[in-house]
């Protein structure tokens, strides 16, 4: 029954290798069965491995080959499926289906062979995804770590013949570069200190690591998590990663590949346990990044950017919610949120479509009736991740800000706060797109349609799991048993169990929902009837340009590489070593043109010359010991 | 005589031959001039020889030292004579290709 471990990622390889090589040769609907049921066929396994994974326990690592074999180190290519790994499998499987399923029809206008590029792209990006949550060591984590981000790459900028784009998918890829360092770092840290990489060795042996030694690795594996994961300070490429397809947005951008950083954490929760400066530094850096987020996006004009930082921000409270222990509600928010995010951005997808791929909000407004089953469906999602109840969204966030509670007041009221920001800026969006009169050309309106049923159903699928997600990880102050907590516990040991009275969780969830049904409130009353048309002004020009953070890097560090480059490239590189170079080249031609001259082929001259050599010769002969002392004193 | 004597001379006609050499521009003249050096040189041998072989003879009447010097006179006379034929057939066809014996004539080597 184990083999089936192993065909969980080969469904996607295949899938990939059939339509990359035959991409010229093969239908579009081919190329699309071949896509969809790759990822289905390997949906459905993952959903045998699940529930065996939930009967009886987690599956023992399954080794395939010795992949590294050093002497006394041996890095082995094994799977590992656990309660954690057995979820993932199951949100990448599960949503990647939907979204490739979706793809068919939205992709529909693109030649065959790119179409069977861009579903060649999607199922080596499955494949990888899935190697990064299969693997029972971190460096096959790292293999899928890298192979993710290279699918980003590819398909942010499947579009090659913009240029624009193609900037988009290089500030992705270099992003993604710098944090992969940290978690390579870590790896070899890791390796040093350890001499092993599997999972069950590093973490049973993680008492004997020094608290320097802990904290270093954890840190190092944050960064690799921040690239990936796009949090501050290297969250910049995630909206800019936007220049993809829509789907791939949704799949990549939103609900798969960007919480892999979660995973590894989530995965690593027994080294993290042991640092609390790396803990520390997570919530933080998970609190600014939800708090800064969610501002940006009130002010963004471009429906997916807005989805975009709304990532972001959710990401952020994903890291807060690890940072203070709290790794199943993370996780649970990372299962939620893949739901409605994957839903808000395919929703966004069916109105692009029906827009003629216009992003513009402003230009849209009154779809409601138009697109009905996308305007339902988005709006659940909005629902869903303003975080009211009993969406799903309420619970993990829930979660997360009870834990935050517990762990440090101040940490609650931020991500509260930001709470309340999401409601309002999905609102805003939700308002502005729906609601209202159209605003865009008369050509639009005419050409306005409801999306194909590929569309739609993978809509109204994503849109009832936004509904009932959170019915897995009801808390028991609701009179719930939280199956998702008891299901991830053998593999989250060090999950920090907060105690925080009834009353005050009550509360607590009370001032959030309260909050964001605010927050909805002001902002359909306000955008419904008045959208913002014009380019925002003063404090609000800051959020729209993104608080210039992408200007300031530009400014720190673009810049500084350009000038220097320029620097060695005129300077150093041309008048050094060019200059070198060449001069040898002019010397010997300028020196050997000058000893022509004494070639005349006057043979007098050259007996004059031998009979001059001859009386120098004579000379020094005769002068020797002279001419030796002189030396000796000139060079001792 | 004193040996100086021997040497100015010698010194005297090898460089009268190496200037004739440079500064002179008919080929017969330097030609010739080739020829004082030698004979310079064949004289100052000659004079060595003598001066070596005079001082050996005197205590020992079979004495053979310094011979050697004038036979190697008589290899260069052989030499040279052998040179003059060659040299002045090159002369000739000197003479018949430029209608000149003027070596800075002979500045073909230059290209």
């Amino acid at each position: 029954m184990n083999k089936l471990v192993y065909l969980v990622p080969l469904f996607p390889l295949i899938g990939f290798l059939i339509n990359g090589l035959g991409r010229k040769l093969l239908s579009k609907p081919a190329i699309g069965f071949v896509g969809c049921g790759a990822i289905l066929a390997s949906f459905v396994t993952s959903l045998v491995l699940f529930f065996q994974v939930k009967n009886h326990g987690a599956i023992p690592v399954e080794q395939l080959f010795t992949f590294i074999d050093v002497q006394s180190f041996k890095i082995a290519f094994a799977f590992q499926v656990d309660q954690l790994s057995s979820l993932f499998l199951l949100i990448i499987t599960g949503i990647g289906f939907l979204i490739h399923l979706y793809s068919t029809a939205y992709m529909q206008e693109e030649e065959p062979q790119h179409f069977g590029r861009y579903f060649a792209y999607l199922n080596l990006f499955v494949f990888s995804m899935l190697l990064l949550v299969l693997g029972a060591n971190y460096v096959i984590m790292f293999m899928g770590w890298e192979g993710v981000g290279l699918c980003s790459y590819l398909l942010i900028g499947y579009w090659f013949k913009n240029d624009n784009y193609n900037y988009a998918a290089k500030k992705a890829f270099v992003m993604n570069r710098i944090g992969d360092l940290g978690f390579l770092l870590a790896v070899f840290w890791i390796i040093v200190r350890l001499g092993t990489v599997n999972y069950a060795d590093v973490f049973a042996a993680a008492k004997t690591l020094s608290n320097f030694d802990v904290t270093v690795i954890t840190i190092l594996l944050f960064v690799g998590a921040m690239g990936k994961s796009a949090q501050i300070p290297l969250y910049t490429w995630l909206p800019d990663a936007m220049a993809g397809p829509t789907p791939v947005s949704a799949l990549i951008h939103a609900a798969t590949m960007v919480t892999a950083g979660i995973y590894m954490i989530a995965r690593s929760n027994v080294l993290y346990s042991m640092s609390h400066v790396a803990m520390n530094l997570i919530a933080i850096v998970g609190l600014v990044t939800a708090l800064f987020a969610a501002t940006i996006a009130i002010k963004q004009n471009d429906i997916k950017k807005v989805l975009a930082y709304s990532t972001v921000s959710q990401l952020g409270y994903m890291f807060l919610g690890l940072g203070v222990g709290a790794y199943t509600g993370s996780v649970f928010h990372v299962m939620t949120h893949a739901f409605f995010k994957a839903l808000l951005f395919l929703g966004a997808g069916s109105v692009i479509h029906a827009m003629h791929h216009e992003q513009d909000i402003r230009n849209m407004g009154g779809l409601k009736k138009k697109l009905p089953i996308t305007h339902i469906t988005f709006l659940i999602g909005c629902i869903a991740i303003s975080g009211i109840p009993p969406f799903s969204g309420f619970f993990s966030k829930d979660e997360i800000l009870a834990a935050a509670y517990a762990h440090n007041p101040i940490y609650w009221g931020v991500g509260v706060a930001t709470a309340g920001l999401t409601a309002f800026y999905m609102f805003r969006l939700y308002a502005t797109t729906f609601l209202g009169k159209f605003r865009g050309t008369h050509d639009q309106e005419h050409h306005l349609h409801e999306s194909p049923s590929a569309m739609t159903i993978p809509l109204i699928v994503l849109a009832a799991l936004s509904v009932l997600g959170g019915m897995v990880g009801i808390p028991e102050i609701l009179g719930g048993h939280h199956e998702l907590q008891h299901f991830l516990a053998p593999v989250l040991t060090t999950e920090k169990h907060h105690e925080i009275e009834h009353g005050t969780e009550f509360m607590l969830m009370g001032i959030s929902v309260a909050l964001a049904a605010i927050a909805i409130a002001v902002a359909i009353l306000r955008y419904s009837k008045k959208p913002e048309m014009a380019d925002a002004t003063g404090f609000g020009k800051v959020l729209a340009n993104k608080w210039y953070v992408d200007e300031l890097y530009d400014y720190m560090v673009v810049k500084p590489l350009n000038t220097m480059a320029l620097f060695f490239k005129n300077i150093v590189e041309k008048s050094g070593i060019d200059g070198l170079v060449n001069g040898v080249g002019k010397f010997v031609n300028y020196g050997s043109r000058q000893m022509r001259l004494l070639q005349s082929g006057q043979v007098s001259a050259y007996v004059l010359m031998m009979v001059l050599a001859m009386v120098v010769m004579l000379l020094i002969w005769l002068q020797e010991g002279f001419i030796l002392r002189t030396f000796s004193k000139i060079f001792n | 005589m004193p040996i100086q004597y021997y040497i100015y001379l010698a010194l005297a006609l090898f460089s009268i031959g190496v200037i004739g050499v440079l500064v002179r521009r008919n080929a017969i003249i330097v030609f010739m001039c080739i020829e004082l050096m030698l004979n310079a040189v064949n004289l100052l041998l000659v004079a060595f020889s003598k001066m070596h072989h005079g001082v050996a003879f005197a205590t020992d009447k079979t004495s053979t030292v310094g011979i050697d010097g004038q036979l190697f006179v008589f290899f260069i006379m052989v030499v040279a004579a052998a040179e003059v034929s060659v040299g002045l057939a090159i002369i000739v066809m000197l003479y018949r290709n430029t209608h000149s014996v003027d070596v800075n004539f002979l500045n073909r080597l230059k290209n």
